[in-house]
């Protein structure tokens, strides 16, 4: 095997900020090679210089790609060498139709005329390729996040890719589709196409990847060869955070107190098509300090129970009883839903959690404005008095209360989230993929405001795709599937592989 | 303070950092009094003789009290096309209550004013519950509106007004302290007005600081406060040497006084600006986003219906092209002011600051003898010429 890129002794510099020290990179022809480190260690950066975001002179160090010294200005440049990156954040025209994403940019045209029927031949050898049974033409709005990936995929494939570059390609997949993603790029490498996956899910990283190079601080702290050492997830975690994590889970001690919240034959329909129904009779109880597990694939309806229950903010036709320290609770919208003492933390902080342009003050108190005022005049000092508290009690880090939410990073921008909520003073907290997208260390301490509000007597609802987190955390699992709940499991009979079983033969 | 020493070793920084920060709010301030000495040179002294400040105020009123209604459906993150129409359309209904029907002024103004924010709830129902676009429901209004202060007048003038309608707008208070010339009530509340900036200004400073916001350097609060203060009590001479302080100008102020407020220091203000920011978030936050919505449009109808018997009792008849393309610099105010185009942000002051920069240039330009042609072109490559520097100073921070 030859080695087809080697980046060596990259030095990036922001003004102030050292992103990349030296860092250095091999990859070898067809091989699979994950990045691992936590947020802000500097993967992405790495992946930016080598894709050309950053033209060759604004870094210091070399790039040899085929054995040739690269000189990559634009993205342009690194893709006509064959190197293509799929970004986390897809980069879909969602209204445009699938043929007409994967040729977006790369039209197969006459003189600016399109050449319709090669563009919907290529694109059924495309999705054959990547096993997507879809039509060229359906609307890419319309497939699931799972799907999307593939297409992204197929347009890599559209331009002869050579060195295929994925960001965190199942961060958004339910295990399912993470699972049909992986064995993708296990076929794709049978059919020699050189892969660099940047991960934070371990387990993944092991089924797949033939060597990891682990990234701390700007800096490349080890390559391990899987195939040569027998190498533990533990070593992985302990040269990305650089200390013994001997625990991901801080230790918790069940608790069960008296019945919080308890939902019964709650039926709910999708909000545009009235016909379809997406939660089926599910019932469930919440009791103070328990921590509640839903476990199940995406589009199992976890989501939209969970909205469904807070004030009926998805859905329509919504039937079915909550009860709230056992008396009957009418909860008609979101604000009755708040001050019934409900909480329910979003699966998605930027779009529906944040206020991103604001500062940190004002996202702390959005949700319970009337408690820093009087006579609906806010009293900023008793605001700012407020804020002051949560960043010190949830380690905050952010220069002050004032700073804006959206320069923060995303485990401190989810801490945001949770103060918000704990303002309230909620009795039943509702948190929906708590730990999505923020690293290592930000998990396990939102892993222990957990505990603490479990402590305290809260009820917590906690809705995740990962199993291993639901496992570590919870007191209690659901599990749930197609709208249904189909097992319910306590924490000492749980297992990732009853989970899955309960998910399949439901 | 003990820990002087410690600030002092990054105030340097501080400074920097808050400049940059904050570059928008003096470049208005300073944009506007540049505009202000350039037209006083320009015009040989006529621009801040006490009988054009006078009607600096008269002309622009109508302007500023519609752009406090504007700030708010903009930051709400919405736009109002309609509201020139509106203006002309109750202009036109006080004049066929008031003139051809003879209705007392005290009855007719209220239903003036009930009218405008039955209109501003008619559209807001279509923005807030049935979600559809403000520019296209607005535009409608604009054509209706139109059309309905044309049917309503038939296509004729309507006046004059009784003159218990016309000092709405160029009545004048009266000197309370009986020395008539100079006028003792405009320099006394110039006064007062400059006391009173001054001491909030104090008053904000120490709260800042209590609470580690990044403080506005000493020299710059006292520079800026200066001007403020100077200016205040300028104009205020000068009026004073005229015929005292116009009608307009009291509502004016009460006004810009009390949305100011509303918008910095209450619940539902807040509110609105994190609508603007991020509509899901604030409705999942328990805001009643649709509510805020509607009554943001019905007051922005209610201050369009205000501006519009100003306008009518200024001219003292109702035309049917009266508020003709007044929504445009209305807008236009309200984005020299700072605000952004996708909701979210902007102050009250920005906008009346903003509407001040439009009514300079429109009547120095005037006086200077300038074509309308011109005086368009220019007015519209400063509206392009504020938002391209907010866009670049956006960048540069980022």
């Amino acid at each position: 095997m030859s080695t087809l890129l080697e980046m060596k002794a990259i030095t990036k510099e922001f003004p102030g900020v050292k992103a990349l020290s030296e860092v250095s990179l091999s990859v070898e022809q067809g091989e699979i090679h994950a990045i691992c480190g936590e947020n802000g260690a500097g993967k992405s950066t790495l992946m930016k210089v080598l894709s050309g975001v950053y033209s060759t002179g604004s870094y210091d160090g070399k790039i040899y790609y085929d054995s040739e010294l690269a000189d990559f200005r634009t993205i342009l440049d690194s893709e006509k060498k064959g190197i293509i990156i799929i970004h986390q954040e897809l980069a879909l025209v969602p209204l445009l139709s699938v043929a007409e994403n994967i040729f977006l940019g790369n039209e197969r045209a006459k003189n600016g005329v399109m050449n319709w029927h090669e563009t919907f031949d290529r694109t059924k050898v495309l999705l054959a390729k990547v096993g997507l049974r879809e039509s060229p033409s359906t609307v890419v709005d319309t497939l699931g996040v799972g799907k999307q990936q593939l297409v992204e995929i197929a347009k890599a494939l559209s331009k002869d890719v050579r060195l295929l570059i994925l960001d965190e390609p199942t961060a958004a997949l339910s295990e399912f589709d993470s699972a049909t993603l992986l064995d993708l790029m296990l076929e794709l490498k049978h059919q020699g196409v050189t892969q660099i996956i940047i991960s934070h899910k371990l387990n993944e990283i092991k089924r797949i990847a033939d060597k990891i190079t682990v990234i701390r601080d700007g800096t490349s702290v080890s390559t391990l060869d899987l195939h040569k050492q027998n190498i533990s997830e533990d070593d992985i975690v302990r040269d990305m955070v650089g200390r013994e994590m001997s625990q991901r889970y801080p230790p918790r001690i069940p608790r069960k107190g008296s019945k919080v919240m308890e939902v019964c034959e709650w039926n709910v329909w999708h909000p545009e098509h009235s016909n379809r129904q997406i939660i089926h009779d599910v019932a469930f109880t919440v009791h103070a300090g328990e921590v509640v597990g839903i476990a199940g694939l995406m589009g199992a309806g976890r989501t939209e129970l969970a909205m469904s229950i807070f004030g009926r903010s998805y859905g329509q036709k919504i039937s079915g009883s909550i009860k709230l320290h056992g008396q009957e609770a009418i909860i008609k919208d979101i604000p009755s839903a708040i001050s019934a003492g409900m909480a329910y933390v979003t699966e998605d902080r930027k779009s529906l959690g944040l206020v991103l342009d604001d500062t940190v003050q004002r996202n702390i108190t959005l949700a319970n404005l009337p408690s820093v005022a009087k006579a609906g005049v806010l009293n900023e000092d008793e605001e700012a008095k407020v804020a002051e508290e949560y960043r010190i009690s949830l380690q905050i880090r952010t220069p002050s209360v004032q700073q804006i939410v959206g320069n923060l990073s995303g485990g401190n921008q989810q801490k945001i989230v949770l103060a918000k909520w704990l303002f309230t003073e909620p009795d039943v907290l509702m948190l929906d993929e708590p730990t999505r997208g923020i690293d290592i260390g930000a998990k396990y301490e939102i892993y222990g405001l957990i505990n603490e509000l479990s402590e305290r007597d809260k009820g917590v609802v906690m809705i995740s795709s990962e199993l291993p987190e639901l496992l570590g955390m919870c007191d209690r699992i659901y599990v749930m599937n197609e709208g249904k709940i189909v097992g319910e499991l306590s924490a000492k009979d749980a297992s990732q592989e009853r989970i899955m079983a309960m998910i399949v033969t439901g | 303070m003990t820990d002087q020493t410690a600030s002092k070793a990054d105030s340097d920084n501080g400074v920097r950092s808050y400049l940059a920060k904050h570059l928008r709010e003096y470049g208005l301030l300073f944009a506007l009094i540049a505009i202000m000495a350039f037209f006083q040179v320009m015009t040989g002294g006529v621009m801040l003789r006490p009988i054009n400040i006078t009607n600096l105020f008269l002309q622009n009123s109508y302007i500023i009290i519609m752009a406090l209604g504007m700030l708010i459906v903009i930051v709400a993150g919405h736009i109002d096309l309609s509201v020139g129409s509106v203006m002309g359309f109750i202009g036109a209904l006080a004049a066929v209550l008031i003139v051809n029907m003879n209705m007392s002024v005290w009855l007719a103004v209220p239903i003036c004013l009930f009218m405008g924010g039955v209109i501003g709830a008619a559209q807001g129902y279509w923005v807030a519950y049935w979600k559809i676009p403000s520019f296209i429901v607005t535009l409608a209004g604009m054509l209706v509106f139109r059309g309905l202060s044309l049917w309503l007048l038939e296509g004729q003038s309507v006046g004059p007004f009784p003159k218990e309608f016309q000092i709405i707008s160029t009545g004048f208070v009266p000197d309370i302290f009986g020395i008539g010339r100079p006028n003792g009530t405009a320099l006394a509340a110039g006064a007062t007005a400059a006391s009173l900036i001054f001491w909030l200004g104090l008053r904000g400073r120490a709260r800042n600081r209590q609470y580690g916001a990044v403080e506005e350097p000493m020299a710059f609060f006292i520079v800026r406060n200066a001007i403020v203060m100077g200016a205040l009590m300028f104009v205020a001479y000068k009026l004073s040497t005229f015929r005292g302080l116009p009608n307009v100008l009291i509502s004016m102020t009460l006004l810009t006084v009390v949305y100011a407020f509303i918008t910095e220091n209450t619940v539902i203000g807040r509110r609105i600006y994190a609508l603007g920011g991020n509509e899901k978030a604030a409705k999942l936050s328990g805001t009643r986003t649709e509510r805020l919505t509607f009554l943001a449009f019905v007051n922005m109808g209610i201050l369009a219906a205000f501006a519009g018997l100003i306008f009518a009792a200024r001219l003292n008849t109702a035309t049917p092209k009266s508020g003709f393309a007044v929504e445009l610099d209305v807008i236009a105010a309200v984005f020299i002011g700072g605000a952004s185009m996708s909701g979210g942000s902007g102050k009250i002051i920005g906008a009346v600051v903003g509407a001040f920069i439009m009514g300079v240039l429109n009547n120095g330009m005037s006086i200077m003898g300038i074509g309308i042609d011109y005086q368009q072109i220019i007015k519209g490559l400063v509206l392009l010429a504020a938002v391209i520097f907010d866009v670049y100073n956006k960048r540069k921070q980022s």
